[in-house]
């Protein structure tokens, strides 16, 4: 497919263009903070020479554009700088944090899918009868439920009243020792053969997971459900179905594929909207990860530490995006045709 | 007149059957009407209307649901339930604004790009809109909000920074496939200038796509606004809002639960009763399309 690869080609170069200008907005919006950042870096304590000192270091007495030529210099070699509130490189804090999140993510974004496909193809089957009804009518409470509503809820049944999950404790219970290899305590586990610390991984995941993708799962499996139904009226399944086509065979092979599509097509930005609301359920659940860091971050103006998790989380956003895009036009033609033009 | 007002009363009569052709979505419009009239008179009926702001009755403080107080007490003696009836009207005026400020921003970013579809300021409107939707919303939200003093007003400029973009590209892709049409080329010969065919020409034809996008974004938006203010970036103590009061609740669980519940049952109820009443418009204009 070679339209394809130029396709692919095309999209990084504009990606490339893209996170070069959420750079400098966020880089001008975090240096707009009212206050000196040298002030906030050394703290209320420091002798002025000092801070005059480490102002020159970093620049901070050039015009705003200048500033930005010896931040993104330092950032394309990997420095990010130093985080004001953990005194540590912002690379090595995002090293250690971001491993938490995406397995969190990964879990909270890819599993639900296939709930979300099942209970839409479901609904779809069951039109206007109870299985149905019953779906749509959860699916309306849980869309309307805010997902840090959902963590603190969970919170209060399964930590509090119900402690039958861990809720608050991190990644793994005290006394389990993981070797990392990829930082997905799962997989890790799994690797040096620890089921049981692999289980025990699998239910410290399970509460904010959940509390992350139900709203998502529950979008998706309306979407699978209405495209399913409009799927259903057109012409060439009327053609299959008078031809004598098995219903099974017309639902699996012809109108499963064209329905998920627009599904999978949003996917992308489900991904983004749960990495955003990890900022809040992370903290709910203390969990250890970059989202909590980020947000002690954003409250406390660590501006490096900030521009650093911005930075990252839009390079992540835009490579899912462009995963799922060629997911998308590999399961749809017309896509491939209409983009290579 | 009386010609004028058959019709009318015809199109109202027809409009309302598409809506109620649901009925939960009857039970939505119920919801959205409460709510609104509550945020309007809200300090009027409350049975503790000096409870919304700062006031102090140790006396009675964290005191569980009674008939007294239905939802219980704060942590300082306040009824919670004139609390959260006192929040509704900066939750509605949330939506209302945000929404007010940014699809309007977004149509005239999207349409004046879509009109001018393959030329410079295409390109530069919709990478802008793309740098701004390269991020999770709230992030970019949160870092504006935390940049800015936290307060009501600021947390909705940050909400607005953020959304007009999905108005943008929705204008974006209805002009783009709209400047080739007859009517638009016929209005170009005969020398309308641009400002008339995208106020005249397309915006009618996006109108109800956009009203639609804006009713369901209602319930989204009064998501986000609640969300900052629970991360502490939106109206401060000691005005009340739905967010803060469950973050303010938290600390005190298991054991003052209804500290939490009772304001994450309001916001629960406020966005289904949004979001049924968005299905409803949907299908109302919708219906002609399809």
């Amino acid at each position: 497919m070679p339209s394809l690869f130029i396709t692919v080609l095309k999209r990084l170069g504009w990606a490339l263009v893209v996170l070069v200008g959420l750079s400098m907005l966020i880089f001008s919006l975090m240096r707009v903070i009212p206050g000196d950042p040298a002030r906030l870096a050394l703290g209320p304590s420091a002798p002025e020479e000092v801070v005059e000192r480490y102002r020159e270091r970093m620049h901070y007495n050039e015009p705003l554009p200048v500033q930005y030529y010896y931040w993104l210099k330092d950032v394309t070699q990997g420095d990010f700088g130093v985080s004001t509130v953990t005194k540590r490189g912002v690379l090595q804090d995002l090293r250690e944090f971001l491993p938490a999140t995406l397995e969190l993510v990964i879990w909270a974004g890819i599993p639900p899918i296939f709930f979300a496909l099942l209970l839409g193809v479901l609904g779809a089957m069951y039109k206007n009868r109870w299985p149905d009804y019953l779906i749509r009518f959860c699916s309306y409470i849980i869309i309307a439920t805010p997902t840090f509503v959902w963590a603190v809820l969970f919170l209060l049944i399964f930590g509090y009243w119900v402690p039958i999950l861990p809720s608050i404790g991190g990644r793994l219970t005290m006394g389990f020792q993981v070797p990392p290899v990829t930082g997905l305590m799962v997989l890790d586990a799994l690797m040096a053969g620890q089921p049981a610390a692999a289980w025990d991984a699998f239910t410290h995941l399970l509460l904010p997971a959940l509390a992350l993708s139900l709203g998502h799962t529950m979008q998706e499996a309306r979407l699978t459900r209405s495209y399913m139904l409009e799927n259903e009226g057109k012409d060439y399944i009327t053609m299959m179905t008078s031809q004598g086509v098995p219903r099974k065979v017309i639902n699996r092979k012809y109108l499963l594929k064209p329905s998920i599509i627009p599904t999978v097509s949003i996917m992308g930005l489900d991904i983004a909207a749960i990495f955003g609301n990890a900022f809040l359920v992370e903290t709910i659940f203390n969990w250890p990860g970059m989202s909590r860091y980020a947000m002690s971050a954003i409250l406390g103006k660590d501006i490096n530490a900030v521009c650093g998790v911005v930075l990252v989380l839009g390079v992540i956003f835009i490579a899912t995006n462009l995963v799922v895009d060629v997911v998308v036009m590999v399961l749809d033609p017309r896509m491939r045709q209409s983009r290579s033009k | 007149m009386t010609l004028l007002k058959e019709p009318l009363k015809n199109s109202l009569k027809k409009s309302w059957l598409k809506y109620s052709e649901s009925k939960i979505t009857v039970l939505g419009l119920v919801i959205v009407v409460g709510f609104a009239l509550l945020a309007c008179v809200g300090e009027h009926v409350v049975p503790y209307p000096e409870h919304i702001g700062s006031f102090v009755d140790f006396a009675n403080a964290s005191r569980p649901p009674n008939l007294r107080h239905p939802f219980g007490t704060d942590l300082i003696g306040r009824d919670i339930l004139s609390r959260i009836v006192g929040s509704f009207r900066n939750t509605l005026l949330m939506g209302v604004i945000v929404l007010c400020i940014s699809a309007p921003v977004g149509f005239i970013v999207g349409v004046v790009a879509g009109y001018n579809k393959g030329k410079l300021i295409d390109t530069v409107l919709m990478r802008l809109t793309d740098i701004f939707l390269a991020l999770p919303p709230l992030v970019l939200a949160l870092a504006i909000a935390s940049v800015l003093q936290p307060n009501m007003i600021n947390s909705m400029l940050a909400i607005t920074v953020m959304w007009w973009p999905w108005y943008a590209r929705l204008s974006y892709g209805v002009a783009s496939s709209l400047r080739t049409e007859n009517y638009i080329v016929y209005a170009e010969l005969t020398g309308a200038g641009m400002f008339h065919i995208l106020f005249r020409e397309i915006l009618p034809n996006c109108l109800s796509s956009l009203l639609t996008k804006m009713t369901l974004d209602m319930g989204y938006v009064i998501i986000m606004g609640a969300t900052l203010s629970y991360a502490g970036l939106g109206e401060q103590a000691p005005k009340p809002a739905l967010g803060s009061m469950i973050s303010q609740g938290v600390k005190y669980m298991p054991a003052q639960w209804w500290f939490t519940v009772f304001p994450a049952i309001a916001i629960i109820v406020i966005i289904l009763g949004f979001n049924l009443f968005g299905d409803g418009i949907s299908n109302m204009l919708g219906a002609d399309e399809s």
